[in-house]
């Protein structure tokens, strides 16, 4: 919409469930074509910032700005159709629908509504794209849990989206599964997608985020740079259960 | 001003009696996880009983509502027990719990509804005790509501400080809260469930006995109480005992004015009123905070 | 599945045709009185089953539908022609579904079975209000010139109209949609499902056709009042022999249909004082013992014996 800014702009965003603040006034920026990682230990608001992000959840306070405009608030149906799609932290697939079917799912309902025999073929080309071409009539519930990552990659990339949001994508691969997982996300950046991804595989963010965002207890104690950000005496702190300001 | 004070009166008392009926429900719904669609029929079903010691037997139906009480409770663990725990292991308290039991208590509901047509028909009953008016502030009272009204009171009191300060109630509100993690703490979270479900049962009975000094029913009229006392745990908020009580004096007052001042055809359709704002402007109640 | 689809799509056509036969054959009046009585059960089930089935989301409402059909031929039935007063008929019946699908489908499941389980009550004190306090009257009669052949084979048309509505659906992106929403209501809404209108056009599409039967079988009363048309019992067989049937397939509600209309009948002339206790009786038997209805169970016999015979 708005070139010049930023794919998605977080202000302020803030949630609290009863008496918790599981996000508290979080800033973020994804650039266009940047990978940037959302860090922290587990229970620092990580999934609830990616929920409010996503139009899951709807915040009590805060600015979501996504290709220059405002959408917080917005049911996710009308996110997803403006172009921003989202893997979950436990795969989400329907398990009685083949393959071939999620990815149409992906495609039906985006912003062009793809249908029929053209989604057929667009289908299959998401599914080579991800690794399963020859799994397409199978259901998505016999697939191993890698296979369902992907197929869930799959069907995100049938939307054809702006900004990808990666929820622990990456997490529970072996090494070389990992380093086939590093390669696709870092393809799919050059293909001019932007990614925000949540994620813990340190490996993973040194290798494709610029940028990385930590947070602790619902609040954002670093951001900048990956390689500066890793270094940061209050995220190792956060990371190694050390006082935060020693 | 004699207006005012005899509608004040008459809604609350009237309301007393839904707050104490859905609060056994909630009690039910909130910790059993029990969606019990013939709950109601334990209400018409205790009024009858009442009915029935008074008009043959010249019982006092305050010996009756002791009795209630025990048999009530004894009822409803039953039900519990025979009926739904299967049900609860088949699904493993899981999502499908919800359907399967509200599809169960609603075949429940005809066989209760039925025997009851059976035994009384399907005609209209009452009787009289202490039906003697009472003057409050220039306002005339039946002296039943007045007794009715207080013990709807003490039971909520009780329910209160069982739940708020005894052992038991605090493990009734660990399985409300978090039925995953109360095990963990030594809790037999069907047993709770059990005795909490049994306990609103007890709770209904009572108040059939209650209902059935000044209101006039028939055997059908179940589906009208349990369809009440839904519409008050909703807008109270599942699961919370105060929200009950407010929202159970609410619709009480406001079936009480409509009744009073515009028609009493229409009382349902205010409890279907005040249904939809909850459901239109705050979905998890009056108290809760909307999840999504 | 595949196959058994394939098969039983063959079998329910074949059936339809044959039904539409059986005044032609035998003029038998109890027979097509029976018919009747079938197929307007057959009608409901399938169309409650329309709606239930991919979303689980139980209405015990279906009779509050059933009798503003009925209520709408009695009103306007002798002054305007039928196919008018159908879509009358529709009209209202789909504003009505339309309004509760708007307060209730965005919501969880509980408080739509809630809403309905008092609705069929609240509509009936609403119309016993208004022909009390309005018309002054309590029931209503209707004499139009409408045959019971005519009747039944106005029931068969639409039956077979659901059928097709709901074969086009499977196949179309509406039915992909309530199918990811069966599964997983969230990955539906993130693919930009809009879940809410989805369920929503198919509550109003099941009403519609349940007040429509309403509104075809309202000749067959000749005199209604609102403590007829709304009885509560009607929702209850419809959900019962959908139920039986099995929800979750388009012909599942027809098996459950067809023997429980009859044994409805057979329970209902023999123990007309205890038919309730029966009928509450039998549901609860339906529902510990055949928790997905006999399609299902088929289904999975059928697999197994795939799976030995292989």
């Amino acid at each position: 919409m708005n070139s010049s800014a930023p794919m998605l702009r977080v202000r302020g965003l803030s949630r609290s469930f009863g008496g918790l603040r599981a996000v508290d006034r979080l800033d973020l920026e994804v650039g266009r074509g940047e990978i940037v990682g959302l860090l922290g230990p587990n229970g620092s608001g990580k999934t609830t910032a990616m929920n409010l992000i996503s139009g899951a959840l709807v915040p009590d306070a805060g600015v979501v700005e996504f290709d220059g405009e405002p959408v917080q608030g917005l049911p996710a149906f009308k996110l997803a159709r403006k172009g921003m799609a989202r893997s979950f932290q436990l795969v989400r697939v329907p398990c009685e629908l083949s393959c071939l079917e999620n990815v149409i799912s992906g495609l039906a309902f985006g912003p062009r509504g793809i249908w029929g025999e053209a989604a057929r073929t667009r289908a299959r080309g998401h599914l080579a794209r991800v690794g399963l071409a020859d799994k397409a009539d199978v259901p998505a519930g016999e697939l191993t849990y890698i296979d369902q990552k992907r197929l869930e990659l799959a069907r995100a990339l049938a939307l054809q989206p702006k900004l990808l949001l990666l929820d622990e994508w990456l997490a529970g691969l072996n090494p070389t599964e990992l380093q086939e997982g590093i390669a696709l996300v870092r393809e799919i950046r050059d293909s001019g997608l932007s990614i925000l991804m949540v994620e813990h595989v340190m490996d993973a963010i040194r290798a494709l985020c610029t940028r990385c965002v930590v947070m602790s207890a619902g609040w954002v104690i670093a951001q900048g740079q990956t390689a500066e950000v890793l270094a940061h005496p209050d995220v190792l702190a956060a990371y190694l259960g050390g006082a935060a300001h020693a | 001003m004699q207006l005012i004070v005899e509608l004040l009166l008459f809604g609350l008392t009237l309301g007393g009696l839904y707050a104490m009926v859905a609060m056994g429900l909630t009690l039910q719904y909130g910790v059993a996880r029990i969606m019990h669609l013939a709950y109601g029929e334990w209400l018409i079903a205790a009024a009858f009983g009442a009915y029935a010691a008074f008009t043959y037997w010249q019982v006092n139906p305050l010996i009756t509502l002791a009795l209630s009480l025990p048999v009530g409770f004894a009822v409803n663990w039953l039900v519990y027990q025979v009926l739904l725990s299967p049900l609860v292991r088949r699904t493993q308290a899981g999502p499908a719990l919800e359907v399967d039991s509200l599809l169960a208590t609603f075949g429940l509901l005809f066989v209760v509804q039925g025997v009851m047509v059976v035994l009384f028909g399907g005609s209209y009953h009452s009787y009289n005790f202490a039906a003697e008016a009472v003057n409050i502030g220039g306002a005339l009272i039946a002296r039943n509501r007045l007794i009715m009204f207080g013990l709807t009171v003490l039971a909520g009191l009780s329910i209160y400080l069982f739940l708020s300060r005894t052992r038991a109630g605090a493990a009734v509100r660990a399985v409300a809260t978090a039925p995953g993690n109360a095990p963990l703490v030594g809790i037999d979270v069907r047993k709770v469930s059990a005795i909490t479900f049994a306990v609103g049962g007890a709770l209904v009975a009572a108040g059939g006995v209650l209902a059935s000094m000044f209101l006039t029913f028939s055997a059908s009229m179940g589906v009208i109480f349990t369809m009440k006392a839904l519409i008050v745990i909703i807008m109270g908020g599942v699961g919370n005992m105060l929200g009950a009580v407010v929202a159970g004096l609410l619709l009480g007052m406001a079936e009480t004015l409509v009744a009073r001042l515009v028609d009493p055809g229409l009382t349902l359709a205010v409890n279907y009123l005040l249904f939809l704002s909850v459901l239109l402007w705050r979905p998890a109640g009056l108290f809760g905070r909307p999840v999504r | 599945m595949k196959l058994p689809q394939k098969k039983s799509l063959l079998l329910v056509w074949g059936m339809l045709a044959a039904a539409a036969l059986l005044p032609v054959l035998s003029s038998n009046d109890y027979y097509l009185g029976l018919g009747i009585n079938l197929s307007q059960y057959v009608l409901m089930a399938t169309a409650w089953a329309v709606f239930s089935g991919p979303t689980r989301y139980v209405s015990l409402a279906s009779v509050a539908f059933y009798g503003i059909g009925a209520y709408a031929v009695a009103v306007v039935g002798d002054a305007l022609p039928l196919p008018v007063v159908f879509l009358i008929a529709v009209a209202a019946g789909s504003l009505l579904a339309l309004l509760v699908g708007l307060a209730t489908l965005r919501l969880s499941g509980t408080y739509f079975v809630i809403f309905t389980f008092g609705l069929a009550e609240l509509v009936r004190q609403l119309f016993t209000w208004y022909e009390v306090n309005i018309t002054k009257t309590v029931g209503r009669y209707i004499f139009l010139e409408v045959t019971p052949r005519q009747i039944y084979w106005e029931l068969l048309a639409l039956l077979a109209l659901l059928f097709a509505l709901s074969w086009w659906i499977q196949r179309s992106r509406l039915g992909l949609a309530l199918r990811v929403i069966g599964e997983d209501e969230m990955v539906a809404r993130h693919i930009g499902i809009d879940v809410t209108r989805s369920k929503l056009v198919l509550f109003v599409v099941s009403s519609a056709f349940i007040t429509l039967t309403g509104a075809i079988m309202a000749p067959r009363w000749t005199y209604i009042d609102p403590a007829i048309s709304f009885n509560a019992v009607i929702s209850f067989q419809v959900v019962i022999m959908a139920l039986l049937g099995g929800a979750g397939s388009l012909f599942g509600p027809v098996a459950g249909a067809i023997p429980l209309s009859l044994l409805f009948e057979f329970l209902s002339a023999r123990f007309p004082n205890h038919f309730s206790i029966l009928l509450g009786a039998a549901f609860m038997v339906i529902v510990y013992f055949v928790p997905n209805g006999v399609a299902a169970a088929l289904s999975a016999w059928w697999r197994r014996r795939g799976k030995a015979a292989a």
